[in-house]
């Protein structure tokens, strides 16, 4: 970026609250189903009904607000944010205004090994809509409500973020603690875990903000960061012709990658806030928090210093897989399964592992490797059955098949060879062909020994056990 | 049969005098001789026959209720399920409701028979039955003149007798005020006491379900069906529902009436005051005592009414949109016009005014100064009954202004049609019990008493009512039809 312009940047989070339930009313929220089988006359904004507040949507909230150490307020109101809009089913969706459940709390986040607190303004609950279905419908529009009353936390941060690698990090924060907490699943594709980003630019050291826009809907990390990066770009771009940013709302184009105006400040609607009538205020008890608190799971940075006792990891290692609680189980479960060293699989699921998973842009629970295929493959170096090297080849396999690691090495005939009088035979063959080398060795050219093991290898098809080569080269040579 | 009260009915079907197949035959008659009266939007004949059958099987097993086989109908503002449920209006001509109200279960449970749909203003927004998509209700005394509202097809097919009793909705005096027209019974309760659960809503932090019919005794009976806690409606009161016909004969003996000063002044019509002041004093005979009280905020209870019942409004009505239900203008263009011409299509006149109202009082810049006062408001006319109930048991005051205008007469000045609320609107700002009871006759015409009491105590109210009623007989008065 421009060395001149800093970029101010603050964010608003939905997570949709993984009850069993709709906020206000009894159908269910599972994902995916036929549409509308999951739209009860609450769903559908029939005439006379009445929302009932869901229990457990508003102990998530307060779970949450717990984690971060916000204020949990102990008094707040629903209110009715009013708009138009073909799937918003009453013409107003339930939301929270003046009085959110959750007041000002902070995350810290980790960017170039640097620690950045971020505030969080407040976190509120509210109803999700619909979802309006343009294709298969010859120039109509479908509407499908199954989603209509789905429970969101609205997450809105502090201006406090000044790169998108700093916005990214936040929400992979957030990511991971909404999932650590069990309140969300945090599944980006099915849309529980989607961003607005409020953008704007300013000289550095100017105090004021630069005049924001707004990026709406933004679903996955790589997006956000492209998203947020464009938006600054055209924003310094823009100032630095002449012109002036306006305060819009954005829409970020994934394919084209680019963001282009919605509706500016002046066609923003005016939603009409007041609190719904239909509702009572949410009390929140002294009882109930001091419960929540006490039953919080372990967070983040607890987890973190644990695996370092407990599995004694080093830092990066144990940052690396507490940065999600999937993550964590996944290592958990591959220890327990495999009974082997806790380094040894930490090495292999940060680093071949996590790697492939970051080429394929998945998240661990979306590994083609389960845990216990992942276990079979960790044991089998533990008792050098393969080496590494080998063990290179069977996670390509595990990653694009469905065998065990047992079943690879099998089939593939990729057994190491730790048989010595193996070893020795085609050592002596080696030896025997290569005499002047031999000679240099022995004449002080120790930079001979790599080659000598490297033919053995090589000869042995990468399967010999490279200790036992070495040990016995060592006593021929010597 | 048409002359005779619940118990009375009842008794006749246990004796097997009658059957409820019967009774509903010759309430369906009834119905059909009075269609001129405009009444009813829908009659359910089939529906009401065959629950007369079951209510004849279940009498017949000794496990019948007081209301099991009774002959009773409701506003058309309670969602019956299978059943066409208007709300009186255009946009509602094509709704069949897909699941009952809870006011609607609750009595189908018992085994009353719904004989149909009342007419009513348009979503409940008039004082005078004319608002409503099906034409005026014709007030039963005179049939030039109106039958109130928003309740006018409830209060007038109890007073032509065309169901023994029925069920209404009052949002600032919809149940008390065409009871008062139509010289019956009508129990507004307290907010809270009967769910609002599948009734269509107007404003929903005033509108509130209650009970007509002819006598107290009746509308008691009736109203203990109808009342209690429902988790289907977060502002319902959890509290257990007393049987409102025990404490009917208990004598008033040292019972404090308030009169508020604001309300009978000089300006209350001469017959009006007559009529009050005739009331009063055989309420004394009664043993009451009558003192004067003050609520100095009254004045102030129409405009902030209009400001909170618009705003609720403009946010209720916004799911009539033309998208799922309800009218539908043809051939839209686009968003916009599907929205604009369906609901400028769908709804009247007055309702339309309210949602322009309540939309502005509502918008940015404009909240603070309309709504945020209008709610401080409430505080202070709650506070003043709080005050005033805190001297007297009830508080005494006329129902309306006027007996029944003519139809036609006031539809064309909205302002002078909103201040013949003035008595009946404050009570359901400060969410109290209140209840229209037939006092008289100016010109042929019923006027009404309204007795205005604490929170949840329709019990006393009934009693009240009763007491008079066992001393005079306006209530047992019929129109000539």
């Amino acid at each position: 970026m421009n060395t001149k312009w800093e970029a101010v940047i603050g964010l608003e989070i939905h997570a949709q609250l993984s009850t069993k339930s709709k906020i206000f009313s009894g159908a269910a929220t599972a994902y995916g189903a036929e549409p509308n089988t999951q739209a009860c006359v609450i769903s559908l904004g029939m005439p006379g009904v009445l929302p009932v507040l869901n229990e457990d949507a508003v102990r998530k909230a307060v779970i949450f607000g717990t984690a971060i150490e916000a204020e949990i307020a102990p008094y707040s109101v629903f209110a009715r944010k009013n708009y138009f809009y073909p799937d918003l089913p009453k013409g107003y969706q339930i939301s929270q205004f003046e009085l959110p459940i959750v007041g000002k709390g902070f995350l810290d986040i980790e960017v170039d090994g640097e620690t950045k607190r971020v505030g969080v303004t407040r976190a509120h609950l509210e109803e999700d809509a619909g979802k309006s279905l343009h294709e298969n419908f010859h120039g109509s529009t479908g509407i499908d409500l199954n989603r209509a009353g789905t429970p969101l936390l609205e997450i809105v941060s502090e201006p406090d973020m000044r790169s998108a690698k700093e916005a990214v990090a936040y929400m992979r924060k957030l990511h991971d603690l909404v999932r650590y907490l069990e309140i969300c699943d945090g599944n980006m594709q099915e849309g529980s875990f989607r961003c607005d980003a409020n953008v704007s630019v300013r000289p550095k050291g100017q105090a004021e903000f630069g005049t924001r826009a707004e990026i709406k809907n933004i679903n996955s990390f790589k997006f956000v960061e492209k998203a947020i990066n464009h938006e600054i770009e055209r924003q310094i771009e823009l100032i630095e012709e002449g012109g002036t940013v306006v305060q819009e709302t954005r829409l970020y184009d994934s394919v084209k990658d680019e963001t282009r105006s919605m509706r500016s400040k002046e066609e923003a609607n005016d939603y009409r806030y007041f609190p719904d009538p239909d509702l009572l205020p949410v009390f929140i008890s002294e009882e109930l928090k001091t419960e929540i608190r006490a039953t919080l799971p372990e967070l983040p940075e607890a987890k973190k210093a644990r695996f370092k006792t407990d599995y004694k990891l080093n830092d990066e290692s144990a940052t690396i897989l507490t940065s999600s609680r999937d993550l964590a189980n996944y290592f958990e479960n591959v220890v327990k399964i495999s009974g082997c060293d806790s380094v040894l699989c930490a090495n292999w699921i940060t680093g071949d592992l996590s790697a492939a998973l970051n080429r394929a842009d998945l998240e661990i629970i979306a590994s083609p490797i389960n845990e216990e295929r992942f276990a079979g493959l960790v044991a089998r170096i533990a008792d050098d059955t393969i080496s590494g090297k080998i063990a290179k080849q069977v996670f390509e396999f595990l990653w694009n098949g469905s065998e065990s690691a047992d079943e690879i090495i099998e089939a593939k005939g990729l057994k190491q060879i730790t048989d010595t009088g193996a070893i020795e035979a085609i050592i002596d063959t080696i030896l025997a062909a290569n005499e002047k080398q031999v000679e240099q060795y022995r004449g002080g050219n120790e930079k001979m020994f790599g080659f000598f093991v490297g033919q053995v290898m090589k000869a042995m098809q990468g399967k010999g056990n490279p200790a036992e080569i070495n040990k016995i080269l060592k006593a021929k040579l010597a | 049969m048409h002359t005779k009260s619940i118990t009375e009915l009842a008794q006749g079907l246990r004796t097997k005098e009658f059957s409820s197949v019967e009774l509903t035959q010759h309430f369906l008659t009834r119905i059909k001789q009075h269609a001129d009266l405009n009444a009813f939007v829908t009659v359910t004949e089939d529906i009401a026959l065959h629950a007369a059958q079951r209510a004849d099987a279940r009498i017949a097993t000794g496990t019948a209720d007081l209301l099991t086989g009774i002959p009773m109908a409701h506003k058309d503002i309670f969602c019956t399920k299978d059943v066409k449920t208007t709300c009186g209006s255009k946009m509602l001509d094509n709704f069949i409701a897909p699941y009952n109200a809870t006011v609607v279960e609750k009595l189908n449970a018992v085994g009353a028979v719904n004989l149909g749909k009342l007419n009513m203003d348009e979503f409940a927004m008039g004082s005078s039955n004319e608002t409503s998509f099906y034409g005026a209700v014709k007030n039963p005394w005179n049939k030039n003149a109106v039958a109130g509202g928003s309740s006018g097809g409830s209060a007038a097919a109890v007073a032509a007798q065309l169901a023994v009793c029925v069920t209404g909705t009052d949002t600032g005096g919809s149940i008390r005020q065409p009871a008062a027209f139509c010289g019956i019974t009508g129990i507004k309760p307290t907010y809270g006491r009967v769910s609002r659960y599948g009734m269509i809503a107007y404003a929903s932090s005033l509108d509130q379900g209650g009970s007509m019919a002819r006598s107290a005794e009746d509308a008691a009976i009736l109203l203990h069906a109808m009342a209690g806690f429902d988790a289907k409606d977060s502002t319902s009161v959890d509290a257990p529902v007393p049987d409102y016909c025990a404490d009917l004969n208990k004598p008033l003996t040292g019972l404090k009436i308030g009169l508020p000063k604001e309300f009978f002044t000089a300006d209350l019509n001469a017959d009006m005051t007559a009529t009050l002041d005739a009331a009063i004093e055989e309420y004394k005979k009664l043993g009451a005592e009558v003192k004067e009280v003050s609520m100095p905020n009254l004045k102030y209870a129409i405009p902030a009414y209009y400001v909170i019942a618009s705003a609720e409004c403009s946010s209720n009505l916004s799911r009539f949109d033309g998208v799922r239900f309800g009218h539908r203008c043809k051939n839209p263009e686009d968003l916009t016009d599907l929205y604009t011409r369906s609901r400028g299509e769908g709804f009247g006149k007055e309702v339309k005014r309210r949602i322009l109202m309540g939309t502005y009082a509502l918008s940015a810049g404009y909240y603070d100064a309309y709504y945020l006062k209008a709610q401080q408001v409430r505080r202070l006319i709650s506070d003043d009954f709080k005050n005033a109930l805190s001297e007297v048991d009830v508080i005494f005051s006329p129902v309306t202004p006027t007996p029944a205008f003519n139809i036609g007469e006031k539809i064309a000045n909205p302002i002078e049609m909103y201040l013949a609320d003035i008595y009946t609107i404050a009570i359901n700002l400060a969410g109290l019990p209140a209840m229209s009871i037939p006092a008289g006759f100016i010109n042929g015409l019923p006027v009404g008493l309204q007795v205005i009491g604490n929170y949840f105590t329709e019990a006393q109210l009934l009693n009240i009512a009763h007491a008079y009623q066992q001393v005079t007989d306006w209530h047992k008065q019929t129109p000539s039809l």
